[in-house]
């Protein structure tokens, strides 16, 4: 792929984000979506540049925070909106909700609400995809938080011991809910988890494509040796942990982070590597309005949409 | 007597006790923060100091281990986690120690310890996020489980429980928090293992958990207006230690059984009731048990579904028009409970 053409599609996925959460905050106090939303703004770099390392074949699994990751993985826009609707046509027909998203057709194959809780699964999906010899790694997103849980290290080790094909992806805002990272762990956590024997890289640069590269090179390094890579990267949370509003007024955090924070914005970032490899701004607002146009027609059907009907409460418990 | 909310009376158990105890300390995600679980841990960390009011990192099963560990010392911790859901990673210290500590040191130690933990129904909160469970811990022999439905309840349990020397488990509904109600001005207790019977009938007797106990109420209104029918209400405020003694009386003297769980049923606490009363009414009960609770699925997030999740008052009004052979009841015109539409008391 190009320079050009990768930067793109980094973009693409980087500007779809922002928008369909952006959308999200637009349409929620219409109370047409009644689902608890974790969103992702401001997370975006992370979530786009490592889902662009990966292939279609690899597999992600994430938390209650997933929009972006649904997104990222390419996952159907649709069903996207018309889960968050509670509609049938969503991807788990209503049932799921915005907290337990999931695409296996695109790779996203489960999220948990229950902090730390899909890691274990990830280690899993690895150990299955080397017992099959498939040509795939296995990427599995969590916060800080996550790794304060016992199964967190319990998995590390189990990864590490094994050598399964899996790239942890801690994405380090510094908060749980409104808990700083300080009032709760006595390690860093890069230098915790390397007596294991992982590689582990540690950036907080929200630069999308440097984000790519540094996922390109772990991904890499993981299908060469087969073994698992640890990066730990830094993002700011620009809104509430749950909801769609600042929360800046409440003082367990300040605004002054965010300004310095935003002064970096991914989106930002990015749009303005296009316009300096010398995309034209014509170019980059068609992106712009295709990606407009596909949030506006998903929601639109998903507005529409019927609700499940009842009796489906019963359907999909056992196969 | 005076008038406050659920979550006040919830707060004002915990000062109460962390005031009169010196050993009393309250620890959890999220108690120091500017929510406080609900508004019921606020001002705690003010008044007491972090000391005895402070967060933890997110470690479920550790931090249960911990409060066992404080309490066979002599201290008095209260854990709380904001749902229910959480609490199931410290399931093996719950089952596996916090249980049986006391047994396997042959009597010599004591656990005097409080869990509570927040369940229910909130808005599209889906399966993670909603559930009870009560049951599954009524199971264990060796840990008490204590679920209050009034501010009265709420207080008077709380500071029993921190009071008892064995680990209890206070299950609140989040939907009970908005709701007012009477309160002794002065320092009492409500006595684990002691039922209340919330309205007096003689024509069937509903047992009610939690919640249900709302909407049970509401059902009994209705049914007592348009058909005047007198719905006997139980609501067994601890389901372990479990006042057999009430349930088996209502039941007799009314010769009808439901049991309105806000939990699933199958091995569940109503089932214990229906085993209950077959065992201790035979000769009075003139129809078959009849149990609501959640329906048999994970929890979904939808609403249409969601409405269907969860018992209500309706679905007991349809069961008691059954058992009685009553006409249908017209509910135009009624406002039952929802998300926008929460009971605010005064209960
Ligand atoms: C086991 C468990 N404990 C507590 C919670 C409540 N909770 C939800 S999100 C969260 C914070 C997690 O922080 P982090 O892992 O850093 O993720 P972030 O929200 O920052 O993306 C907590 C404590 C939970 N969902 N699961
Ligand atoms: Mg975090």
């Amino acid at each position: 792929m190009t320079e050009s053409e990768l930067n793109k599609q980094l973009y693409k996925k980087i500007y779809t984000i922002r928008m369909a959460e952006e959308k999200i905050r637009e349409i929620y106090p219409l109370d047409v979506m009644k689902t608890p939303v974790h969103l992702s703004i401001g997370e975006e770099s992370v979530i786009a540049g490592v889902c662009q390392a990966l292939t279609q074949k690899d597999q992600v699994y994430g938390t209650y925070r997933s929009h972006a990751l649904f997104i990222a993985k390419e996952g159907d826009m649709d069903a996207f909106f018309a889960e968050l609707y509670g509609k049938h046509s969503g991807v788990a027909k209503g049932k799921a909700g915005s907290m337990h998203l999931s695409s296996p057709e695109s790779g996203f194959m489960a999220s948990s609400a229950v902090v730390a809780s899909i890691i274990p699964v990830a280690v899993g999906a690895a150990f299955a995809v080397k017992y099959k010899r498939e040509d795939c790694v296995v990427a599995v997103f969590f916060g800080d938080g996550a790794t304060e849980e016992g199964v967190f290290w319990e998995s590390l080790n189990v990864s590490c011991l094994k050598n399964l094909p899996i790239l942890f992806v801690c994405e380090d805002n510094e908060l749980a809910i409104h808990a700083h990272i300080s009032d709760r762990q006595a390690y860093t956590i890069p230098e915790a988890v390397k007596p294991f024997g992982i590689h582990v890289y540690s950036d907080k640069t929200t630069d999308p494509s440097e984000i790519y590269t540094i996922a390109q090179k772990a991904v890499r390094e993981i299908r060469k040796t087969g073994k698992p890579f640890f990066l730990h990267l830094k993002y700011h949370r620009y809104l509430e942990h749950v909801g769609i509003n600042e929360d800046y007024c409440h003082g367990y955090r300040c605004k002054e982070d965010y300004t310095e924070w935003y002064g970096a914005d991914p989106v930002k970032i990015q749009r303005d590597k296009l316009l300096a490899i010398g995309i034209s701004e014509g170019e980059i607002r068609s992106v712009e309005n295709a990606a407009d146009r596909s949030i506006e027609e998903s929601v639109q059907k998903a507005a529409e949409a019927p609700f499940s009907d009842t009796c489906e409460l019963f359907e999909d418990i056992y196969a | 007597m005076i008038t406050i909310t659920y979550r006040e009376a919830i707060n004002q158990a915990l000062v109460q006790e962390m005031e009169r105890d010196p050993a009393v300390f309250v620890y959890g995600l999220d108690v120091a923060d500017h929510k406080r679980i609900f508004g019921t841990t606020a001002g705690l960390v003010e008044k007491f100091g972090p000391g005895r009011c402070f967060i933890t990192p997110l470690a479920e099963d550790c931090m249960t281990g911990f409060g066992l560990g404080a309490a066979i010392n002599g201290l008095r911790p209260v854990h709380i986690h904001i749902r229910v859901d959480f609490m199931m990673l410290a399931m093996n210290q719950i089952s596996n120690m916090l249980s049986s500590c006391r047994y396997m040191s042959g009597g010599k130690l004591k656990i005097p310890m409080v869990i509570r933990a927040i369940i229910g129904r909130g808005w599209g909160q889906a399966c993670q996020h909603s559930k009870s469970m009560h049951s599954v811990f009524a199971h264990i022999p060796g840990v008490k489980v204590v679920l209050p439905t009034t501010p009265r309840d709420a207080k008077g349990l709380l500071v029993s429980a921190i009071r008892d020397n064995n680990p209890v488990i206070v299950l609140e509904h989040r939907w009970l928090y908005d709701i007012s109600g009477e309160v002794p001005e002065t320092d009492y207790t409500i006595p684990i293992g002691k039922a209340d019977i919330v309205r007096k009938g003689k024509d069937i007797t509903v047992i009610a958990v939690s919640w249900m106990n709302v909407e049970a109420v509401k059902a009994a209104d209705i049914l007592q207006q348009k058909q005047g029918i007198e719905v006997e209400i139980v609501d067994p405020r601890t389901i372990c230690p479990l006042d057999e003694e009430a349930i088996i009386s209502s039941v007799k003297k009314t010769g009808h059984c439901i049991i309105a769980d806000y939990d699933w049923l199958f091995c569940g606490f109503s089932a214990e009731i229906a085993a209950l009363v077959s065992e201790h009414c035979f000769q009075e009960i003139k129809s078959p048990v009849k149990r609501l609770g959640f329906a048999h699925t994970p929890c979904p997030t939808t609403r249409p579904l969601e409405n269907k999740f969860y018992p209500n008052a309706v679905d007991i009004i349809r069961i008691i028009e059954d058992k009685l052979d009553l006409a249908p009841t017209d509910l135009s015109g009624e406002e039952f409970y929802s998300h926008e539409n929460k009971f605010k008391g005064p209960f």
